[in-house]
């Protein structure tokens, strides 16, 4: 029953992406549904109309597409089911699929690791098929065919899908590779523009070289056993050196996918130039399938952990968290900008899980279930509210074609459901109370105050700086959403796009992101229930859950015990609304009192314009300066002058660009290398047949001479 | 049954008493000041004077303003109290420390500054934007080092309850811990820096080159400026508690009958005044600060706090 939902998960997916193919084979189609009319003895006739309606040439695209999210969506629904079924009946279901290699069918697992995942995907496709049929209405038919949107979104679903149901090495390399060349295609979407066609090109080499590296972490262990099965895999019984290179390999080929520092940069530049809802997916979603094949690889293949790959996940973790955020602060394309915020909120993740790998090995499994519990919270939040964040980005550029925040503002009034639901967002990334994101950082921060137990004196001083860049990143963080939401909506319009925006019309548009909002915001207060299950999932994986169940009530969060933490976060609300009905009716009651509109005060200078108003180099400016050694900053003031002595100021030109440190510190060393390589090979490249045939027979001699 | 809802009531009032006290913090403070400049004070009761003043005027919201700038006081107003109410003011061993620990407080606190920083960029003034873009590059700095001092307390008591944090200081008696002076300074730096106090920002002055908090609610008036002013008076008094509880707890009442809270009452106040006169000469001892140097000032707090978090677990830490 289980493995049925999952499989028509898969299935729904797959179906969703070749019906899209059919949007331009409508003639066939047509001629098809006459062929079958003629042949069946119809003696319904409004059926027949139904459909001939249906496939007429105005309403068939519309239908179609809604058809294929639809189908999509179902996908969506069906995996959070499957992944809630198995999450509370706790159980592993097999099988093999008589696919792939003949003396290696694709075997398949569904455990609470992967069924986690499945209610991750779920969620976010679900939400996202909602969203879609509206958003893609604006594409050009003719120039952006919606039918290659539609094919690779459901082949990169059904990949992703896959990733989590493998359970051998091949099949597991299959789907992976499923999921980012279809992903690739969907970055490549817009490919009229060089830009565009460079991140997709980008996005697929990091994502092959990664490959790579997960095939060779693959090979490692498979060298130490007799077979690629994951159960095979995990009999494997490595030395420490080959476990760790082993690890290494892993951690370079899934970090590259969860796009952690230094191999982050293909994510700000593939997540701007794919389209809203596709980049909701990667963001929100793809990265936590990386996350899931890190895990999946080090705590369940490689079985026994060593501190020092928690140590290496720490800092990895931490600088990315740091760098993330720095650098999110830094942009103005407001997508470019949550890619880099995704990085952030990677790096907290592979932080926790690198204190849950410290405390696993250093015998306190305990511990390590709430560092696991922490990480695996913070992937389900950090879901929910990036993919509410692109969604709302997707809307807000879908109305004012506009992706630069310096260009934005006022829109709180112009579109004031956005604006609430973005709002909601914006809180819950930058770990307010009473959102998700607070719940998980709380978490977080409780399993690195645990550092007493430890008895390493490195760790024990490492593990509080770790903690103190968490509280540092989560600062940050509030203050990169203020700068979003604040030039965004608040204010008054930049730009003339901005003053003519007007709300979302379509429904199914707001209803996705309102869909995620709420959960932000339920799992804000009733963290419970998503906890509990993870609880699930630790115990089946580490083999212990948190101390003490029964503090995981509803009403309570008491993760170590009941003593030394607690947060009860409905009451927390109840508290919030007493306080505030109180002062509020308190306030209003005397109608002397009323409001009274009236110009802007603006210390009575008056004459204010919408350019005065900060931009987004002028908030970020303080921080450019405390950290000026981040980035590398160019920095350009022009004047030009005029009048007699060419001494008065007519304009000032303003120039600023921001670059990350890695691409001259690690990138374009290595491209140059490259390039003299090519060169060095380039030179036995004479272009002369006869040169060549030279080359295979000394070849052919060679193998012949290895072979005898 | 009973003792639980007497608890309760008990940090119903304890909340009560913060925020009616609050004022008279502000005043006693202004006060002190006075008289050490050689000016004439004003009543200590003058803040109560200027809140009852201004609820009872009508409110004047410019026509460019949203929704969020008629919301945002009442929002930065129930966050502050809510913060109030998990700290420990005249008792220890309060419900309301449970449902919300040391980390939520300072959620709290980002809260609060999260919808005034946007109230700020609200109308689309330079000063309001002026205003969030400092405000939140000082409480960036701010709230880590808090935290910091703030972890170290925690982790030598071993929970993140600060009801369960300061009995277990006080049942520990007089001791000099090294990491507790470490995270004291630290929490002492912050707390100027976050209440906006001299040498960080000036609250008696609106120059438009140095003002961080006034830019940002300069076009709140009315209730609205009521509510703000009370939240941050609120707020200083809270960092005061704070560190007149976590690192002087002695009188904080355990038990709840009346003499005991009496004397908790008494002894909290006996503190806080002392606190005040100590901030009042500090604030006229020290010029204010240049904008940028602020972040040395912020990165030494944050650094004392680190230095704190350390030496309680490398010295302190008797295993």
């Amino acid at each position: 029953m289980i493995l049925f939902l999952a499989y028509s998960a898969v299935l729904l997916s797959f179906a969703s992406g070749l019906l899209a193919l059919m949007m331009n084979q409508r003639q066939y189609v047509l001629e098809f549904s006459r062929y079958w009319f003629k042949k069946l003895p119809n003696d319904n006739e409004r059926c027949q109309s139904v459909i001939t309606g249906c496939l007429e040439a105005k309403r068939f695209p519309a239908l179609l597409r809604q058809a294929v999210f639809v189908l999509l969506g179902l996908s969506g629904v069906f995996a959070v089911l499957a992944g809630l079924s198995v999450l509370i009946s706790k159980e592993i279901v097999t099988d093999q699929l008589s696919l792939g290699l003949p003396w290696l069918p694709w075997h398949v697992r569904f455990d609470c690791l992967s069924g986690f995942f499945f209610l991750i995907v779920g969620i976010a496709v679900s939400a996202v098929s909602l969203y879609g049929p509206g958003y893609v209405n604006s594409y050009d038919e003719s120039q952006h065919p919606f039918a290659a949107l539609g094919l690779f979104t459901g082949l990169f679903v059904a990949g992703m899908l896959l990733v989590l149901l493998a359970d051998d090495a091949f099949f597991f390399m299959i789907a992976w590779e499923l999921m980012s060349v279809a992903s690739y295609f969907l970055v490549a979407f817009q490919h009229e523009n060089s830009a565009n066609r460079r991140a997709a090109f980008l996005y697929l080499l990091m994502a092959e070289v990664g490959a790579l590296a997960i095939i060779l972490g693959f090979g490692v262990l498979a060298g130490f056993s007799d077979g690629f099965t994951f159960d095979a895999l995990r009999e494997a019984h490595l030395s420490a050196t080959w476990a760790n290179i082993a690890f290494m390999l892993a951690l370079l080929g899934f970090g590259m996918k969860a796009g952690i520092v230094p191999v982050h940069v293909w994510l700000p530049e593939a997540h701007p130039v794919a389209p809203s809802h596709i980049s909701a997916l990667m963001s929100g979603v793809m990265l936590k399938v990386a996350l899931y094949g890190l895990i999946r690889f080090c705590f369940d293949l490689l079985g026994d952990v060593h501190w020092q790959w928690g140590v290496v996940l720490l800092v990895l973790g931490t600088v990315s968290a740091l760098g993330g955020i720095l650098y999110a602060m830094m942009q103005t394309n407001l997508k470019r900008l949550l890619a880099y915020s995704s990085v952030e909120n990677i790096g907290i993740i592979f932080m926790v899980l690198g204190l849950s790998m410290i405390f696993m090995a250093n015998g306190h499994p305990q511990l390590a279930a709430l560092g696991f519990l922490a990480a695996l919270f913070h992937a389900f939040n950090h879901a929910l509210f990036k993919n509410l964040l692109f969604l709302g980005a997707g809307m807000i550029h879908h109305q004012t074609h506009q992706l630069n925040i310096d260009m934005m503002g006022g829109l709180i009034k112009k579109m004031p459901k956005t604006s609430v639901l973005f709002l909601i967002g914006c809180m819950s990334i930058s770990s307010l109370p009473l959102f998700n994101g607070f719940v998980s950082e709380w978490l977080a921060f409780q399993t690195a105050l645990q550092v007493d137990v430890l008895n390493n004196g490195v760790l024990r001083s490492l593990i509080p700086v770790a903690a103190a860049a968490l509280a540092l990143t989560a600062a940050l963080a509030a203050a990169c959403f203020v700068k979003v939401f604040g030039l965004i909506f608040l204010g008054q319009p930049r730009s003339h796009h901005c003053d003519k925006a007007h709300e979302v019309r379509d429904k199914g548009m707001l209803s996705g992101p309102a869909l995620l909002a709420g959960l932000c915001f339920l799992f804000g207060i009733f963290p419970g229930p998503v906890i509990s299950l993870i609880n699930g999932v630790a115990g089946q994986l580490l083999g212990e859950t948190l101390p003490n169940d029964a503090a995981l009530g509803w009403l309570w969060l008491a993760p170590v015990s009941a003593s030394q933490a607690s947060y009860a976060p409905p009451l927390v609300l109840i508290g919030a609304l007493i306080a505030g009905c109180i002062s509020f009716w308190y306030l209003r009651r005397n109608p002397a009192t009323a409001l009274r509109i009236s110009e802007t005060w603006d210390c009575g200078f008056g004459g204010l314009t919408p350019r005065m108003q900060y931009s987004s180099s002028a908030f970020t400016m303080p921080f450019r300066r405390i950290f000026a050694k981040v980035w590398i900053i160019d920095e350009q003031i022009d004047k030009d002058m005029q009048g007699a002595m060419n001494q008065d100021v007519a304009a000032v030109h303003y120039h600023l660009q921001i670059q990350d440190h890695s691409w001259p510190r690690l990138y374009y060393p290595i491209e140059h290398g490259i390039n003299k390589l090519a060169k060095l090979v380039g030179r036995i490249q004479t272009g002369n047949i006869r040169v060549y045939l030279g080359y295979s027979f000394v070849t052919l001699i060679i193998m012949l001479w290895v072979i005898s | 049954m009973g003792d639980q809802l007497m608890n309760w009531l008990i940090a119903i009032l304890q909340t009560l008493l913060f925020v009616v006290l609050a004022p008279l913090l502000a005043g006693w403070i202004k006060c002190c000041k006075c008289r050490l400049q050689n000016r004439k004070a004003p009543s200590i009761f003058q803040p109560y004077r200027d809140l009852i003043k201004l609820t009872y005027k009508q409110p004047v919201v410019s026509e460019q303003a949203s929704w969020l700038f008629i919301k945002a006081p009442y929002i930065i107003f129930s966050a502050t109290v809510l913060a109030a109410t998990v700290v420990p003011l005249v008792a220890v061993d309060l419900p309301t420390s449970a449902s919300a620990d040391v980390i939520v407080m300072v959620g709290f606190f980002a809260f609060a500054r999260f919808f005034l920083a946007l109230a700020g960029l609200d109308v689309g003034t330079a000063f309001g934007g002026m205003g969030s873009s400092r405000e939140m590059t000082i409480s960036s700095l701010a709230e880590p080092a808090m935290l910091m001092a703030i972890f170290t307390l925690t982790m030598a008591a071993s929970t993140t309850n600060l009801s369960f944090a300061i009995s277990h200081v006080l049942n520990e008696g007089l001791v000099l811990r090294p990491s507790f002076v470490f995270a004291l300074a630290a929490l002492t730096l912050v707390a100027v820096a976050e209440t906006g106090r001299i040498p960080v920002d000036n609250p008696a002055t609106h120059l438009e080159l140095t003002m961080i908090h006034e830019a940002m609610t300069l076009e709140y008036s009315g209730r609205h400026l009521a509510l703000i002013e009370w939240a941050s008076q609120l707020k200083l008094m809270l960092y005061g508690v704070l560190i007149a509880n976590i690192f002087f707890p002695w009188g904080i009442a355990e038990t709840f009958d009346i003499q005991a809270l009496g004397y908790g009452l008494l002894a909290i106040m006996g503190k806080l005044a002392v606190l005040a006169i100590f901030l009042a000469i500090a604030e006229t001892l020290v010029a204010k600060m240049r904008l940028f140097r602020v972040q040395e000032y912020l990165s030494f707090a944050y650094l004392l706090g680190l230095l704190g978090l350390l030496s309680h677990i490398i010295l302190e830490a008797a295993r």
